[in-house]
């Protein structure tokens, strides 16, 4: 380990119209290691990456690379010091193969024929991606993709390597995996900077770690000085919440139930498979799954926005599986969608309209066949109040929140009119964590009123924490299902990846 | 492990010769066939002689520049329905620099003009992130009126020229390779099965050829060359593919936009100069008559790709001249049956793969068209003017199901929208 | 944001829109060589009495044909189709007119309904296209329209009466007629009753809009589909009876003059409607407010542009290219607008100051 700096940045401030993203940052990356940067959502990470990589530039402050200052005006300049990101959100085309995605921008370096393939095979074959330059992108699974991205980065001679929440789509196993090839190219000779939210995995992978809370980094050490409770307390600021354990709310009687229920797409593969579940009043149903592993088709089937090629969907005795999801919805189902921009809300329109959005049929928004203005907006102010909704006036447009701001509107809107079935689809998905206590403690309360949940989380603390019992989803089956108070982040990340067929039940 | 059983080796070469053969190719061959066999059954030579085909070429150069058009534009991820005011620009275009400066000039006239158009599409939609199909809306507009205004404002005092139109105006050469052309035409005059069908598009490719017809093919070609083999073209297609991966890897997005927008105008307006000087004998207030759309049709029953729109645009381009073919009413009347064969092919071939809904549609469809073929003896002219229209809607409700266009195409894009 | 605030933020779009029109109308006029003074004189001089009448009747047409595209583009619909489909309604509510099965203004009522269900039916198979083989709107009402046109144009040729030269359907007769209102004197013309159906429409489309689950269901799949969709919305529906609405509405445009003026289909009949409409459309955001003020502004050009032919050199088709400009600079606008505006918001959004939070950020329930 060098004592080089590869990075470094100091003094660094960036505003945005509203908002300080960063304020007086100061990080120092050494040559040839693994750095974490930590912080919860909002910490002002993605901010600091960007500018890192530049994609934006900063306001004040300086940076330097192997020594050097630098400015980059796009990544273009950040490429050619030889620095790489790759980016949580893949930025691949699907309908390009995977050289042409490679290749992109980089044209001059192996053209774009026979030597940028054989290019691209050789780190392929070095780090040992096996990945096809000819392959559609469309066709690969995440894993795949992401070491596309890596493999992007490679191409172009990144000696420093940027991972954006990198973990965030895998589970624990596929992460090993990471980790083992970060730790090779670590012995090439590259620098890694590693932005993550997630303690365990910092702490087992990184060399040096900084933290970043509100915008400025907050402190700096090694995993060997330091416990993942003190660095969630850095990260944080105070303490931090526990699952909590209460005496239990669930009743015997069966609110919902799902038998047999199987969906196919249009090419005929099975995206659920005889899915069998059952959630009674005042309880809260965990699915813990990788992403794309069916958890959406199933929201969506239940709320009837896609049809089941066999199976029903039971709401309190009453067969739903001809109803419309319009008709679902007035049974009192809410729904939190998973892309609230793109399911839950209207981003040109005012609060107050959205409030109306999902509940056109209902009080408090309608009368009749027409729409009660004063009705929506009194309720509208309601919802602002109870759930902390941080707005000038409900005649804001909705695009005009933030993206916590717009969760908390939406789980209130959904909780409203007294549901007596709620899907929660990753309900505290970027909300910062004193919203996040504060939706848990909504869906508590409405529990004990006697609320079943469906709650759908890749946070395996709020899983665990809200969950009466836990159902684990892979490839469209249902595999196995845990008690909460017992189950452990390592069994469910077996069940999660099909590694436990012994799974306990 | 069970060996092959002498029933099924002997599936019989035919079959197994037919499992080889590129798709493509069949396809030809057999609609080769049928063309050929409706022609005797119906016993209109006029569908497919010489002189239609030289009409029907001459009608697709314009729609095809359209498509191709419409393809540089939407491969960047840029919805242009402005091309139709495009086009017009462009035969304005055409015709004022051709009476000055000649022909070639003016086809230069017509791209620079058709440019135009696309600058003001690219404008609005690149660089205010204005919805496209609203600006194609209002680019049309521009295009119709100005060329009128225009018009009017040039013509009127010119030689051939009045407050509407410009004619009289030299064309681009045209040739005729000599020896191949008469001898093809003498062939296709037989009405031999297949051999004349064959003979007669030899014969209309070496026939009073224009030397702008060769030029716009290799224009397409020259397209497809470079959207696919070259760096440019890989970059141009990333912004309508994933405009934020491109950003992220230091690819202009908004620079390669501008400039498939404004080629996509250029082309277009290149189509409307082959209208003028080409197909018609100048230029007349309303001649693209739509051909601008029926481009974008072509584009989207091609896939998106140089190699469909090609079929496509001479689908629409025949359609379209057919009006001014002889015995017209009776051709297109034999047309129906050729229709209805094809339909009722489409619906076997959906059987086959298990697709019954569609099957039946496309069985209905072919029905009716075989029932309205021995109903009637002849289709009424004004009815043969619709047929391009018609023809794309049908062909946009059969086939828009297995269509992929680029990604992010229409998507409106920001600059700094990467990560 | 304040009401001033929000009225001066509507009205600079259209303001920036029409001044730059005017430029580049200028600018167009001198370099072909004519007088852009000459023209502004004669367009911005003061209407003649017969002017007055016919730019109101004009507005009105414009006005349905920009409500009826207005409808569909609140749903993110296209709807370039409204020149065919008020051609073919037009052309069987004059012919049904025509036959006289019905007397008097029965004969009215029953055509208005006639016209409303061709326009619709019309327009229903390019919805209808859309929401079962994905066809896109766009290109399948322009197909529909020249098909129309050309089916109309057939008919009239083969089955319409003779007059000299040209081909009509039978006249209406004369309790059918409407007169009209003459506000000035006889020879100045005649304003359309059928005014009122301008008025009736815009009523009803501000209100079924605004103020009805229907309405809010068809602007919230115009915001956004999918958030529709997960909402409950049938959006395949609403696709269909959006198109089915915009149809009938469209049916509608030509009715006034057929019944004050025309009284029959043939070579009186107004081509281009349809297109004016959409460009109003456009102009006015779809709002029968912004549309109303469109209709006149249009309708104005349109009818001072007379004047040029005889009073100068000036082709009467650059009006065509300042109400292109306009669409294109306004729709531009507004787009700058609206950025500005969330901007404007987000800005407001995050200055208000911490000591008003309820739940401070930090602290945490245990």
């Amino acid at each position: 380990m060098n004592a080089e700096v590869a990075i470094e940045a100091r003094d660094v401030t960036k505003r945005f119209p509203g908002v300080v993203a960063n304020r007086d940052v100061n990080i120092s990356i050494r040559a040839g290691t693994v750095h974490a940067l930590v912080g919860e959502n909002g910490a002002g990470k993605s901010t600091l990456m960007k500018i890192l990589y530049g994609v934006q530039k900063q306001d004040e402050g300086t940076l330097s690379v192997n020594g050097r200052e630098v400015s980059f005006g796009s990544p273009t300049d950040a490429i050619a010091d030889g620095i790489g990101m790759v980016f949580q959100h893949f930025m691949l085309a699907d309908n390009l193969t995977v050289a042409e995605n490679v290749v992109l921008g980089s044209e001059k370096l192996h053209g774009i024929g026979d030597d940028a393939h054989a290019e691209i095979k050789r780190i392929s074959d070095a780090y040992g991606f096996g990945l096809d330059p000819d392959a559609l992108v469309e066709r690969l699974g995440v894993g795949e993709r992401q070491r596309v991205e890596i493999l992007k980065v490679l191409y172009r001679g990144a000696q420093i390597i940027i991972l954006d929440e990198p973990t965030a789509v895998l589970v624990p196993q596929e992460v090993d995996a990471l980790f083992d090839n970060l730790r090779e190219l670590k012995a090439e000779g590259h620098t890694i900077l590693f932005i993550s939210h997630k303690l365990d995995e910092v702490l087992a992978v990184a060399d040096d770690i900084t933290v970043m809370r509100r915008g400025t980094t907050v402190g700096e050490t090694t995993p060997a000085d330091t416990t993942k409770r003190q660095l969630a307390e850095l990260m944080v600021g105070s303490e931090l919440p526990s699952p909590q354990s209460e005496h239990t709310t669930v009743t015997d009687e069966v609110q919902l139930e799902v038998e047999d229920l199987t969906l196919h797409d249009e090419r005929g593969r099975a995206l659920l498979t005889d899915i069998d579940l059952t959630i009674h009043r005042g309880e809260v149903l965990g699915i813990a799954g990788v992403e794309g592993n069916g958890q959406a088709e199933l929201v969506e089937t239940i709320m009837g926005l896609r049809k089941p090629s066999t199976g029903r969907v039971v709401l309190r005795g009453k067969d739903m599986s001809s109803w419309s999801t319009r008709e679902r919805r007035d049974a009192g189902i809410g729904y939190i969608p998973e892309d609230r921009q793109r399911h839950g809300l209207l981003l040109d329109a005012p609060l107050w309209e959205n409030r109306i959005l999902g509940h056109q049929t209902r009080e408090p928004s309608v009368k009749g066949i027409l729409i009660n203005r004063a009705g929506a907006r009194a309720d509208t102010e309601r919802i602002v109040d109870a759930y902390d909704v941080r707005t000038p006036s409900i005649d804001t447009l909705s695009a005009a929140l933030s993206g916590g701001n717009q969760q908390k509107l939406v789980v209130g809107r959904e909780m409203s009119g007294e549901p007596v079935l709620l899907i929660a689809a990753h309900p505290t998905r970027g909300v910062d964590i004193g919203a996040q206590a504060a939706i848990w403690d909504h869906i508590r309360d409405a529990r004990r009123e006697g609320l079943a949940v469906l709650l759908i989380s890749a946070d395996l603390d709020e899983l665990i924490g809200l969950s009466d019992r836990i159902e684990v989803i892979l490839r469209g089956c249902l595999v196995g299902g845990f008690d909460p108070q017992s189950v452990t982040p390592q069994d469910l990340g077996s069940a999660m990846t099909g590694g436990g067929e012994e799974a306990a039940s | 492990m069970s060996l092959r059983t002498p029933e099924r080796s002997g599936q019989g070469s035919a079959a197994r010769a037919l499992n080889i053969l590129p798709l493509w190719l069949l396809i030809v061959v057999g609609a080769l066939l049928a063309v050929s066999a409706v022609r005797v059954l119906t016993g209109t030579p006029e569908m497919n002689s010489r002189g239609t085909l030289s009409a029907a070429i001459l009608a697709t150069c314009p729609i095809l520049m359209a498509a191709i058009g419409g393809l540089w534009s939407e491969r960047a991820g840029v919805v242009n329905i402005g091309l139709e005011g495009q086009m017009i620009l462009g035969t304005w275009g055409a015709a004022y620099f051709t009476y000055y400066y000649g022909p070639w000039v003016g086809i230069l006239g017509a791209a620079l003009l058709g440019a135009v158009g696309g600058a003001l599409h690219a404008l609005a939609t690149v660089t205010f992130g204005v919805d496209h199909i609203v600006s194609g809306v209002a680019v049309n507009i521009i295009g119709l009126g100005g060329a009128k205004f225009l018009a009017s404002a040039y013509f009127e005092n010119l030689d051939g020229g009045g407050a509407n139109q410009l004619t009289g105006l030299d064309s681009p050469t045209r040739f005729t390779v000599p020896g191949v052309s008469d001898v093809a035409s003498d062939i296709a005059a037989r009405g031999w099965f297949v051999i004349s069908d064959l003979a007669a598009v030899v014969a209309a490719l070496t026939t009073n050829m224009s030397l702008m017809t060769i030029a716009v093919f290799a224009l397409v070609a020259a397209t497809a060359w470079v959207l696919w083999k070259t760096p440019f073209g890989l970059r141009l297609r990333s912004c309508g593919e994933n405009p934020q991966a491109a950003e992220s890897l230091g690819v202009n997005v908004i620079r390669y936009k501008w400039i498939a927008v404004v080629t996509s105008g250029a082309f277009a307006g290149i189509g409307g100069g082959f209208l003028a000087l080409v197909a018609s004998s100048g230029f007349v207030n309303g001649q693209t008559g739509g051909r601008g759309f029926i481009g974008l049709a072509a584009m989207i029953f091609g896939n998106w790709r140089p190699g469909g729109i090609l079929t496509g645009a001479f689908l629409f381009g025949y359609t379209d001249s057919l009006p001014l073919v002889q015995n017209s009413e009776q051709t297109v009347h034999a047309l129906l049956l050729l229709l209805a064969a094809g339909l009722i092919g489409l619906a076997l071939w959906n059987l086959r793969k298990g697709l019954k809904v569609s099957a039946a549609v496309l069985g209905a469809a072919g029905a009716g068209f075989l029932l309205l073929f021995l109903v009637t003896d002849r289709v009424p002219r004004d009815f043969t003017s619709m047929t391009p229209y018609v023809a794309t809607l049908l062909v946009l409700a059969f086939a828009s199901q297995r269509l992929r266009m680029p990604a992010a195409d229409g998507q409106i894009y920001r600059k700094g929208s990467a990560g | 944001m304040s009401i001033v605030n929000r009225v001066a933020t509507a009205l600079i779009a259209p303001l920036v829109a029409v001044v730059a029109a005017m430029v580049i109308t200028s600018v167009v006029i001198t370099v072909v060589g004519d007088s852009a003074l000459e023209f502004w004189q004669i367009v911005l001089s003061a209407p003649a009495d017969r002017a007055y009448v016919n730019i109101v009747n004009q507005a009105t047409m414009i006005f349905l044909s920009a409500l009826a595209a207005a409808i569909g583009f609140r749903m993110n619909l296209f709807n370039i189709g409204v020149e065919g489909q008020y051609t073919i309604a037009a052309y069987s509510a004059a012919l049904f007119a025509g036959a006289a099965f019905l007397p008097g203004l029965l004969n009215v009522a029953v055509a208005l309904l006639l016209a409303m269900a061709v326009g619709a039916f019309w327009a229903g198979i390019a919805g209808v296209l859309r929401v079962t083989r994905g066809v896109s709107e766009v290109i399948s009402t322009i197909m529909l329209n020249a098909i129309g046109l050309t089916l109309v144009g057939y008919l009239l040729n083969t089955y319409g009466q003779q007059t000299g030269n040209a081909r009509r359907t039978p006249v209406i007769e004369v309790e059918s007629r409407l007169p009209g209102w003459t506000p000035f004197l006889e020879r100045d013309g005649a304003v359309f009753n059928l005014v009122i159906l301008a008025v009736l429409a815009g009523v009803g489309y501000s209100l079924l809009l605004n103020r009805t689950r229907f309405g809010f269901d068809l602007r919230a799949t115009g915001f956004s589909e999918s958030a529709a969709t997960a909402s409950g919305v049938n959006v395949r529906k609403m696709v269909v009876i959006s198109m089915l609405l915009s149809g009938a509405i469209a049916g509608l445009v030509w009715m006034p003059a057929l019944f004050g003026q025309a009284h029959s289909f043939g070579t009186s009949f107004q081509v281009g409607l349809g297109f004016i409409g959409i460009a109003v459309a456009l102009l006015g955001r779809n709002r029968p407010l912004g549309i109303m003020f469109g209709a006149l502004l249009f309708a104005f050009l349109n009818e001072q542009s007379n004047r040029l032919t005889l009073e100068t050199d000036i082709s009467q088709d650059i009006v065509q290219i300042t109400q292109g400009v306009i669409v294109l600079a306004i729709v531009v606008a507004y787009e700058v607008v609206r950025r500005y505006r969330v901007a404007a918001e987000r800005r407001n959004v995050s200055s208000r100051p911490e000591g008003d939070a309820k739940t401070p950020e930090e602290s945490v329930p245990v």
